[in-house]
């Protein structure tokens, strides 16, 4: 046995690298092992912690992989039926303006089912967040075609390869919603690696202290993976994703706001 | 204050009366024969005055889960419809209902299936009383048969649902949404400021955090929860029916009819009682919950029952259940939009008293 | 008293309105009333009709298939309500357009040329004013104070301009119906 006065040294404030943020809870996750999920549950949890307004926060968890999204972040938390988060969240942002509100939605919720829900929220300029993480597939139920699954991607539904002349092309929703005067900061991110992780960080921020300004829908797309549905080790669905998805859906702005908040973000 | 009188559709009164029973929200998408609802609430625009939020919908799905996200926030606020929009609504009702929320849900009901007609049917009660979303649930429902009782039902509605953390829905029909008559209106009310302990506002450190949802994946605890409604329900069964008899002491003969078929067949028992039929009306106010004690008390009494709607003979099973073959119960029903008369009401009672069917 | 009165015509006469009119003279005049339109898309164009009950007691049924006055303002308003009216009722019809004439025995009839006599008074709009003053003639249940109140009331502010020429139109009406048969 090594001596232990050493590792006491090492714990100290100076050396801390990571912290579990206060607001998520000691709920085991349940996705599975190199799930983005958990990774971006992590992102909202410290973006909340650090604003400071875990008490004026309320999210609208979704159908899909992240149901359970509300046993995860310890904030009063409404659970949307499938696809329907923007509409129940419009009306506790309406009825609550100075709350903060946001959605989180995989891509079956928000971009097939509820895709009249998303678009008319943004197109309203509902002023909340909506976090679309998207990883072409449906998680929870085992691996199916998804609005957003690629071209030739392969799913339960789609066993010989999405073939968009009679399975239709991939939807890009946030390149959709971009175009809408009601939305004001349109971006796409991952949380694959430490510094997109910060990146995705960065704009979290950002949304949220923009929601103080009023000025209309932030949306997120976080691309991610599915180690399961994709049938692929944590390690190789993120090289996967790399390689083909972010073709598909590239990194970065769509919708910048010229105005900037109120708050400089912290620098991460 | 005192109230005021106005000359009002039926429509106009429950736009007017969620206003004046301090509505938080309503959240609504047209559909004839009930869109001067969300039209008189845009023209008044409360929430320069009382705050309400007023907000036409993408769709009437999405307009019910606005009213679960509003609800959810322990906020009063509705929604209304017409048949096939409120068949639209189901799912959102039926999570409401599995979150115990408390709203309001106004169908002016038309006839169907399908796309149907806009003209006035009753041919939803099986929808709003028996289900129409998927699980074990039951809406509070109220049928007003005036426009008086369209204004007054809104804020008993909301009183109701928030007593039972329990969607109340207001069975009305095309004929009562588009009259006009006589009402008095309440005087206005403040919007209320205490907020339900279990409503998401936000998590302060003195609470835990409060979760609305209608999922859980363990069988024993659903089943826990499914027996928590029946327990609700049933104290709803035992508190909450609510009716108005009619000429009912000395009756022989009972018309059981709600909403516009009791009206007509008010007259019916004016017109057989002339003829010196000894008819009476015994008129539902709630139908679920449904007043089943009453109707077999009657049944002691009276010779026979015929349900009046304007449908295929949806309550008539109701009737039935209640008197418990103690005596015959008949139906008489017009659809696809026609409203039957006082007298072939009467001639139909006729008919059964000498035994034809 | 109860007076049960059926309003029929195309869309764009101000069968409506003038209902309305009645329901709000009612309403002042310490009535009972009821108002129950025909709605929807044959209202756009097509046949319009509003049964208006004005009582001293409660009204039952506000809807009713026999009428103690039908005022019928076109021919498929005349062929399909004539049969409604009750025996010893008014029928009281415009008869601009009329190819076939009413021709039930047991009623009174009376005819009010309104079209005609608001296109005189180059008043197309106050038609409906003239029909009305028609039928208050007739069937004097509301009071013409309690009908101009009842105008005021059901008409947005901004067309009480308009009131003088409505009132004109009523009293009009009430000179020119002309009894054709009295029961």
């Amino acid at each position: 046995m090594k001596d232990m006065t050493g590792i006491k040294e090492i714990i100290s404030p100076e050396n801390l690298a990571y912290k579990k943020s206060e607001i998520l809870t000691d709920e085991i996750m349940h996705y599975c092992p190199g799930c983005g999920h958990s990774t971006a549950h992590r992102i909202l949890a410290e973006i909340i912690e650090e604003e400071g307004i875990q008490q004026d926060t309320i999210g609208v968890s979704p159908v899909g992989c992240s149901v359970f999204l509300y046993n995860y972040l310890n904030i009063d938390w409404q659970e949307a039926a499938h696809g329907r988060a923007p509409a129940v969240a419009t009306a506790i942002k309406r009825l609550l303006p100075e709350k903060f509100v946001f959605t989180y939605q995989g891509d079956g919720d928000l971009a097939a089912i509820g895709t009249a829900e998303t678009i008319h929220a943004c197109n309203r300029g509902e002023n909340f967040l909506i976090i679309f993480v998207n990883n072409g597939i449906y998680g929870m139920t085992g691996g199916q075609m998804a609005p957003t699954t690629l071209p030739g991607m392969k799913s339960s539904t789609s066993p010989f390869g999405r073939d968009v002349r009679t399975m239709g092309n991939p939807l890009k929703m946030t390149d959709i919603v971009a175009t809408l005067p009601g939305t004001y900061y349109v971006t796409r991110q991952s949380v694959h690696n430490p510094s997109n992780v910060k990146k995705t960080k960065r704009a979290m921020r950002k949304a949220f202290q923009y929601q103080k300004l009023n000025k209309g829908t932030c949306f997120i797309e976080i691309v991610s993976n599915c180690p399961s549905g994709w049938k692929m080790t944590p390690v190789q669905s993120n090289k996967w994703m790399e390689e083909n998805m972010f073709p598909f859906y590239p990194l970065g702005d769509l919708k910048v706001p010229e105005e900037q908040p109120v708050q400089q973000p912290k620098s991460e | 204050m005192e109230k005021e009188l106005r000359l009002m559709k039926g429509n106009e009164a429950v736009a007017e009366a969620a206003i004046r029973a301090g509505a938080d929200g309503y959240f609504g998408y047209p559909i004839t024969p009930q869109s001067e609802i969300i039209e008189y609430l845009m023209e008044a625009n409360p929430y320069e005055t009382t705050g309400m939020v007023v907000l036409q919908a993408e769709s009437e799905v999405a307009a019910i889960n606005m009213v679960y996200g509003g609800a959810g926030c322990g906020k009063k606020v509705m929604t209304t419809s017409s048949s096939p929009g409120i068949s639209l609504k189901q799912e959102g009702i039926t999570y409401i209902a599995g979150a115990e929320l408390p709203c309001l849900i106004v169908n002016v009901v038309r006839g169907g299936p399908g796309l149907g007609t806009i003209q006035p049917a009753q041919s939803d009660y099986f929808q709003a009383v028996k289900g129409g979303g998927h699980g074990d649930y039951h809406l509070i429902v109220l049928a007003p048969a005036s426009v008086q009782e369209m204004a007054d039902f809104v804020d008993l509605g909301f009183e109701l649902a928030f007593r039972y953390r329990n969607p109340v829905m207001m069975l009305s029909d095309g004929a009562i949404g588009q009259m006009m008559e006589k009402v008095w209106l309440s005087p206005p009310k403040e919007r209320s400021r205490t907020v339900p302990d279990w409503a998401t506002t936000g998590k302060p450190p003195t609470r835990e955090r409060n979760i609305i949802t209608s999922l859980e994946l363990d069988p024993n605890r659903q089943e826990i929860f499914n027996e928590k409604l029946v327990v609700k329900y049933n104290e709803i069964k035992e508190k909450e029916v609510r009716f108005e008899e009619f000429q009912c002491a000395d009756a022989e003969y009972l018309f059981v009819a709600y909403g516009t078929s009791a009206r007509v067949c008010q007259k019916a028992v004016e017109l057989a009682r002339n003829q010196g039929i000894k008819a009476g009306l015994l008129r539902p106010i709630t139908l679920f919950p449904y007043p089943s004690k009453q109707l077999n008390k009657l049944a002691d009494q009276v010779r026979l029952m015929l349900s009046v709607e304007m449908s295929a003979g949806q309550m008539v099973e109701d009737v039935m259940l209640s008197v418990n073959g103690k005596v015959p119960v008949y139906h008489y029903g017009r659809m696809g939009g026609m409203i039957p008369t006082p007298d072939e009401v009467v001639e139909n009672l006729k008919e059964r008293i000498k035994g034809g069917r | 008293m109860t007076e049960e009165i059926l309003i029929a015509g195309f869309g764009g006469q101000g069968v409506l309105s003038m209902g309305k009119i009645m329901a709000y003279s009612g309403v002042i005049q310490d009535m009972e009333v009821s108002w129950m339109p025909s709605y929807g898309p044959e209202m756009r164009g097509g046949t319009a009709n509003v049964i208006v009950i004005l009582s001293s007691e409660r009204i039952s049924s506000p809807i009713i298939r026999h009428f103690d006055t039908a005022i019928i303002l076109n021919q498929q308003s005349l062929d399909k309500f004539e049969q409604s009216v009750k025996p010893g009722g008014v029928l009281i019809y415009d008869g601009n357009g009329i190819t076939r004439h009413p021709e039930r025995k047991d009623i009174s009839i009376y005819r009010v040329d309104a079209a005609e006599e608001a296109s005189k008074m180059n008043s197309p709009k106050t038609f409906n004013m003239i029909v009305l003053g028609g039928f208050l003639k007739v069937k004097p249940v509301l009071t013409m104070e309690n009908v101009i109140k009842g105008l005021k009331k059901s008409l947005p502010e901004r067309y009480h301009k308009l009131i003088p020429e409505n009132e004109k139109s009523l009293l009009r009406g009430e000179e020119i119906i002309k009894e054709i048969q009295k029961f």
